[in-house]
């Protein structure tokens, strides 16, 4: 998986910075990399490259860029780009286990600084969506996904759109809050056909 | 002490009606934990730290072996009353836009010839950060009520405003995070925790007014360093040196923003 990291690291080794969009005085390009660049120091797996922009994230470090009729071409060239990205299941199957997908979207952990590596990332799920009507801990930045496979036609294309939103959700909207799950390593094809069945399976406590 | 124990029934109480609220709707626990916060503030155990932070200040230490009272933190040699409000600024001395923390090292540095590299290398949790928070804390308690009052006159304070509004902003780290991922919108929460929106004058007022805080959760005491380089943490991108440029200009930003806000230092969260 870490291989993984490096190869779409040094693939998506744009710009480290966005070109200047008149942040006001002292804020230049110039100014603000070495702010950056002084101002941090690695802790663990959280390394400097970290701080290294992809293109996406370089283009949606400016606010403006998320909604900005002006830059609804280059949007469409960076979902473009991400949706090339998107790896379908190796043996073709979409979806795992619903209960073990509840699992992997209890847990926010993994990649901070303070964890070890090797360790089971979780996929932060519930931080920002209502899942399982059982957990009542849920954040509200992403939509609520309740009833998720109830209300959607049982077929081909909402399983791909699923997948395809899970593993890289900037290929539907390149400026999502979504992290890219399975384009940035942070879970693996498994917890993804996990996390599949939670929201599909219509045994899934979700769809009940 | 008879005074931190009725505290710590009260926190223990407190904890046990988070649980029950648990099992009722998620609005009706938010509203629980509000209530609690309340009752904390009647025995907020931030005012030990305070306590500790005023020993710390007037106590002589260092090689030289005096104290930081001398300490300019912005209007002038030895006043603290209502200096936290208006950090931070632009000394002259050093050429560099500084808040509390970093100005206290400064002090710690010329008037008392402490090497503080120990201090920026040292961790969160340390003896050596636990100083610097509760010296904070007293400072911070000391513009209690006032309200906020930033100047960007400076060519400098301008800049370091510009840079924090533009580092707001700035993805990087697997999980392409950037403060506004979770502190640019309106009425969102992270699980049940609710987040400010940092770029409106109530949200950054929200953020900025009432730190320091005491941590029930941790039982610490955060200062501004400690809460951002925690912020930077959950990020996933590499940890802000204390006291360095980036978590200057964010601190520049909020309180800025928050201009005219009252300061309720030092403050209690979850």
């Amino acid at each position: 998986m870490k291989k993984t990291i490096l190869i779409l690291a040094t693939l998506a080794a744009a710009p480290a910075f966005a070109a200047d969009t008149n942040w006001g005085k002292g804020a230049d390009d110039a100014a603000f990399k070495a702010m950056v660049h002084s101002s941090f120091r690695e802790v663990g797996m959280a390394t400097l490259a970290r701080l290294d922009q992809d293109a996406t994230q370089a283009f949606c470090s400016d606010p403006k860029h998320a909604d900005d009729k002006d830059a609804a071409k280059m949007r469409a060239k960076i979902e473009a780009e991400n949706m090339a990205s998107i790896k379908w299941p190796s043996d073709g199957k979409f979806l795992g286990d619903w209960k073990a997908g509840e699992k992997v979207a209890q847990s926010g952990r993994g990649l901070t600084s303070t964890d070890k590596p090797g360790q089971v990332n979780g996929g932060n799920c519930y931080n920002c969506h209502q899942i399982s009507p059982k957990e009542i801990s849920y954040g509200t930045i992403g939509p609520s996904l309740l009833h998720y496979g109830k209300l959607r036609p049982n077929n081909e294309e909402t399983i791909k759109y699923t997948w395809g939103r899970i593993f890289n959700a900037k290929a539907y909207n390149a400026c999502s809050n979504m992290p890219r799950g399975g384009h940035m390593g942070i879970i693996t094809e498994q917890q993804i056909k996990d996390l599949m069945a939670l929201l599909l399976d219509p045994q899934s406590p979700v769809n009940q | 002490m008879r005074r931190w124990n009725f505290a710590l029934a009260a926190v223990t109480a407190a904890s046990l009606l988070g649980a029950v609220g648990a099992f009722a709707e998620a609005d009706k626990s938010i509203e629980g934990i509000e209530k609690y916060r309340e009752a904390l503030k009647d025995g907020n155990p931030a005012e030990l730290f305070e306590a500790t932070g005023e020993e710390l200040w007037k106590k002589p230490a260092g090689p030289k072996n005096v104290s930081l009272e001398k300490c300019d933190l912005g209007l002038g040699a030895g006043v603290v009353d209502g200096a936290y409000a208006q950090l931070p600024r632009y000394f002259k001395d050093t050429d560099k836009v500084q808040d509390a923390e970093s100005r206290v090292l400064t002090c710690m540095s010329t008037l008392q010839g402490v090497d503080v590299s120990k201090y920026v290398k040292a961790k969160w949790g340390s003896p050596e950060r636990n100083d610097l928070n509760a010296i904070a804390t007293f400072i911070s308690g000391m513009s209690k009520d006032k309200p906020v009052k930033v100047s960007l006159a400076h060519p400098k304070e301008q800049a370091m405003f510009n840079l924090g509004k533009r580092m707001f902003y700035y993805q990087g780290g697997p999980h392409d995070f950037s403060c506004s991922t979770c502190h640019g919108q309106e009425g969102v929460r992270i699980r049940l925790q609710e987040l400010p929106n940092i770029p409106t004058p109530k949200g950054a007022a929200s953020g900025w007014t009432s730190w320091p805080a005491y941590r029930v959760s941790s039982g610490q005491m955060w200062g501004m360093q400690w809460r951002l380089a925690d912020c930077f943490r959950q990020q996933r991108f590499p940890e802000p040196i204390y006291g360095s440029d980036v978590t200057i200009a964010l601190s520049m930003f909020m309180a800025a923003t928050s201009n005219g806000a009252i300061m309720a230092t030092p403050g209690i969260k979850r």
